[in-house]
């Protein structure tokens, strides 16, 4: 009694075996039952599998949170939404590191005043505990370089080795009193006067500006305590033996003060000389 | 017998005239003591450079007592800790001994080294003088010549000293010098190697220029300083124009005993002003510097000050290479211009400028009064141009250490010394000789019209005008005779005797009288001071 009918049904339906006539109403109704039901099976697949994707990382922490908090309301306008970067105006911070934070915010650099060819040094904006907790942000959002923990950096650190080292890879830009010098197009290597060994220690990890990364690879930790030695004890701290040091700029300055100091007391010295006859 | 009785009162003139008996010295003796020279200020600015080069070989016989000219490694192990186990070669490290070990050497190196740069900048000072006024004009152009001459010795004395301490900026200084005289074509490899003893540094160059630097360079030093000042004594010097004061005779003092005296105490001073600098102010931190390698290089290496016109005249250059294409290709690397073309053509303007300066004006009389820099409008605005010029490059030399301490671009000082090299130095000229021209027109105004004596007078028919003391009794004008034209009424003597004293009156200021005084008398009958004798 197979007919061409029943041909056209569905296996289903031809188990169940000829159908009572349904009215209109019912049938779309069951239509209308059916695609709730495919919907909600797929949305709960939905919503079964993809929040996976998230659950894999661990929730931010609470200095975290904090510290994305302080993000979107500083730093957002340049770094964009999640830190990703906003094209001409900031760069990604997406795997700098917490080093780099603690490098740009702790010494007033970020947030910029303007855009400008370098952010100069300025008094930071976010206490310690703010720092941290931007730092702690960026860190667990992309990962890269962290300071190690502690104030004093420079423990121990060999000073003729860190000097040596100083002369070779920081004194090009530095200078050799660490009192910077000019780049090209308006960019410098700024003094390195006011840095605390953490900042210096940050810098060399993470390569703010203009600046060229000094990874753990090539100038190892204990080099690095070397050097910070070297910056703090002998040049930051080092009193000068031969008197006031004009800047340490070099000849350029001594140059200056044989003009304005000697010969201009020397000429004062011939007026008097030359007015006693 | 009876014993004489000694007389101490009477030893020096028995002494003289026993040495007069068997030397013969008196007459020649007089003549020398009794040289008249003429007094004013601006004559006493080569004597600092003089006297400069007196402290510099009396620091540098110090220095050399503990200085060890040799490129030999050792191991550093001196009292400064930083550099403590770095090896480097013996002279830094006898330059880190003088500095540290050696009692006194830091003193006496800091003096050196600022009694260096004050012996280039008297010369400096001395020279422009000299061209200011026209001092090195007939028949003093062969001491133009030498005064030019020792320059250019000075500044190899002072290059080759730099480089003696072998530390980091002196061995920068001498890598630059080995690339300049690299860059002379065809002969350039050839000197440098055979200055060198080879490729740059080689092992030989410090004990090179160890005995160019305390004997070949100071042997003639002394020779041009020598026969600079003996043909001051032949030539006689210049002075001013003024009351008695001729072409043909020279109005001053007698070299004995004031002018001795004098030049005593100057030279005290000056050896004082050194040493104050030298324990105030540091100079050349060589300890900072580290020992020399050729991988290391610091931000703001300058030459000192007088070599700086030459950094900067690289620093400007725009990297312009000139290809030749003979045989294999000849390259004249832009170094040459700037570092060996540019001096060269100094120093052949410098020597040259007398004769250029007489053929020009078509003068070649004998000139031993001076000039006011104000009488020879073109003169000084040539001089002007060169001081702008000089200017420039130096503070292009130091540019980099200027654009980070100001904040400016590197880039923009970089065009900026372009630009104003070729502008500065013509406005300087313009600038200059209007000045000199407003100046000559003011003293011509007063000899004509008196001094301004600040006395305003209200005419009957209401105007005011201000009351002008003439300068001479009868009408005319007065002849300008190139010399100071009182311009105003104390110098006049109107309002008594100026008060002297340096910094406080050593005489109490009389009352002043009624104004205007009666005219200082100018007849009065002066001749000249001579030593007494006819020749």
């Amino acid at each position: 009694m197979t007919s061409d009918n029943d041909r056209r049904r569905g296996l289903l339906a031809r188990l169940r075996g000829r159908p009572a006539a349904r009215s209109r109403g019912r049938r779309r109704l069951g239509a209308a039952v059916r695609l709730l039901a495919a919907l909600m099976l797929a949305g709960g697949a939905y919503t079964a599998f993809a929040p996976s994707v998230q659950a894999q990382d661990t929730p931010m922490s609470s200095a975290a949170t904090d510290g994305k908090a302080l993000f979107n309301e500083s730093c957002v306008s340049c770094h964009g939404r999640n830190a990703q970067g906003v094209e001409g105006r900031g760069p990604s911070l997406v795997g700098v590191g917490s080093a780099s934070v603690e490098f740009q915010v702790g010494t007033g650099r970020m947030p910029m005043v303007r855009q400008e060819a370098q952010a100069p040094r300025k008094p930071p904006v976010f206490n310690d505990d703010e720092i941290r907790q931007l730092g702690q942000y960026i860190q667990e959002l992309g990962g890269g370089p962290e300071v190690p923990a502690g104030e004093d950096l420079h423990k121990g650190g060999n000073l003729a080795a860190g000097g040596e080292l100083f002369r070779i890879n920081c004194s090009q830009c530095h200078a050799f009193g660490g009192g910077g010098g000019a780049l090209s197009s308006g960019k410098y290597a700024p003094t390195l006067k006011p840095a605390t060994d953490r900042q210096i220690y940050a810098a060399m990890l993470s390569g703010p500006q203009n600046m060229p990364v000094f990874g753990d690879n090539q100038i190892t930790p204990e080099q690095k305590a070397d050097i910070i030695a070297y910056i703090q004890e002998t040049l930051n701290h080092n009193q000068d033996p031969g008197g006031f040091n004009l800047g340490r700029y070099g000849p350029s300055t001594e140059g200056l003060a044989i003009f304005l100091v000697g010969i201009v007391a020397l000429v004062f010295t011939t007026l008097w000389i030359a007015g006693k006859s | 017998m009876k014993r004489r009785k000694f007389e101490m009162a009477a030893v020096p003139g028995n002494v003289a005239r026993g040495v007069d008996d068997r030397f013969q010295v008196a007459t020649p003796l007089r003549r020398l003591l009794n040289k008249v020279f003429p007094d004013h200020w601006s004559f006493l600015l080569g004597e600092i450079a003089l006297f400069s080069f007196v402290i510099l070989l009396l620091t540098g016989v110090f220095l050399t007592f503990f200085y060890e000219p040799a490129m030999t490694e050792v191991l550093y192990n001196g009292s400064y800790a930083p550099l403590r186990g770095t090896p480097m070669s013996a002279a830094y490290a006898s330059s880190l001994d003088i500095t540290f070990d050696v009692r006194g050497g830091l003193i006496m190196r800091q003096m050196h080294h600022w009694a260096a740069l004050l012996f280039m900048a008297a010369i400096v000072v001395h020279m422009l003088r000299v061209f200011f006024t026209g001092a090195f004009r007939k028949p003093r152009e062969a001491n133009w010549i030498i005064g030019s001459l020792l320059f250019w010795v000075g500044f190899l004395a002072g290059f080759t000293g730099y480089s003696l301490p072998d530390d980091g900026l002196s061995g920068t200084g001498l890598r630059i010098a080995s690339g300049i005289m690299l860059s002379i074509p065809v002969i350039g490899s050839w000197l440098t190697s055979s200055i060198f003893d080879g490729e740059f540094p080689g092992t030989i160059i410090i004990s090179r220029f160890y005995i160019a630097h305390v004997l070949l360079i100071p042997g003639l030093l002394l020779a041009l300083i020598g026969a600079h000042l003996g043909l001051v004594f032949k030539q006689k010097h210049t002075q001013w124009p003024g009351p008695g004061r001729t072409n043909d005779n020279v109005v001053g003092e007698r070299m004995f005993p004031r002018y001795a005296l004098k030049q005593g105490g100057f030279f005290m001073v000056v050896f004082g002003v050194v040493a104050l600098m030298a324990g105030l102010f540091q100079i050349n931190p060589i300890w900072l510097f580290g020992p020399y390698e050729a991988w290391v290089v610091s931000a703001a290496s300058q030459p000192d000050w007088y070599v700086m016109f030459l950094d900067g005249s690289t620093r400007l250059m725009p990297a312009w290479e000139i290809y030749i294409p003979i045989g294999d290709g000849y390259v004249i690397p832009p170094l040459f211009w700037p570092t060996v073309v540019l001096p060269g053509v100094l120093v052949g303007m410098s020597v040259l400028y007398p004769f250029i300066e007489a053929r020009r004006l078509k003068d070649y009389r004998h000139h031993n009064l001076l000039q006011r820099p104000r009488d020879v409008p073109a003169r000084s605005g040539l001089g002007a141009m060169a001081v702008t010029f000089y200017l420039v490059l130096a503070l292009s030399g130091a540019n980099d250490v200027i654009a980070d301490k100001f904040n400016i671009s590197l880039n923009a000082m970089t065009w900026g010394g372009r630009i104003g090299l070729l502008l500065l130095p013509p406005l300087a000229y313009y600038v200059t000789y209007r000045i000199c021209l407003g100046l000559q027109q003011h003293d011509r105004e007063v000899l004509a019209h008196g001094v301004e004596t600040g006395i305003i007078r209200r005419l009957p028919d209401g105007r005011f005008v201000e009351v002008h003391q003439p300068l001479h009794r009868e009408d005319g004008e007065l002849e300008y005779v190139g010399w100071v034209v009182p311009k105003k009424m104390n110098r006049l003597g109107a309002l008594g005797p100026a008060i002297r004293g340096f910094f406080y009156p050593i005489e109490k200021p009389a009352e002043a009288p009624v104004s205007p005084a009666p005219p200082v008398d100018s007849e009065t009958e002066r001749s000249e001071i001579t030593s007494g004798e006819r020749r």
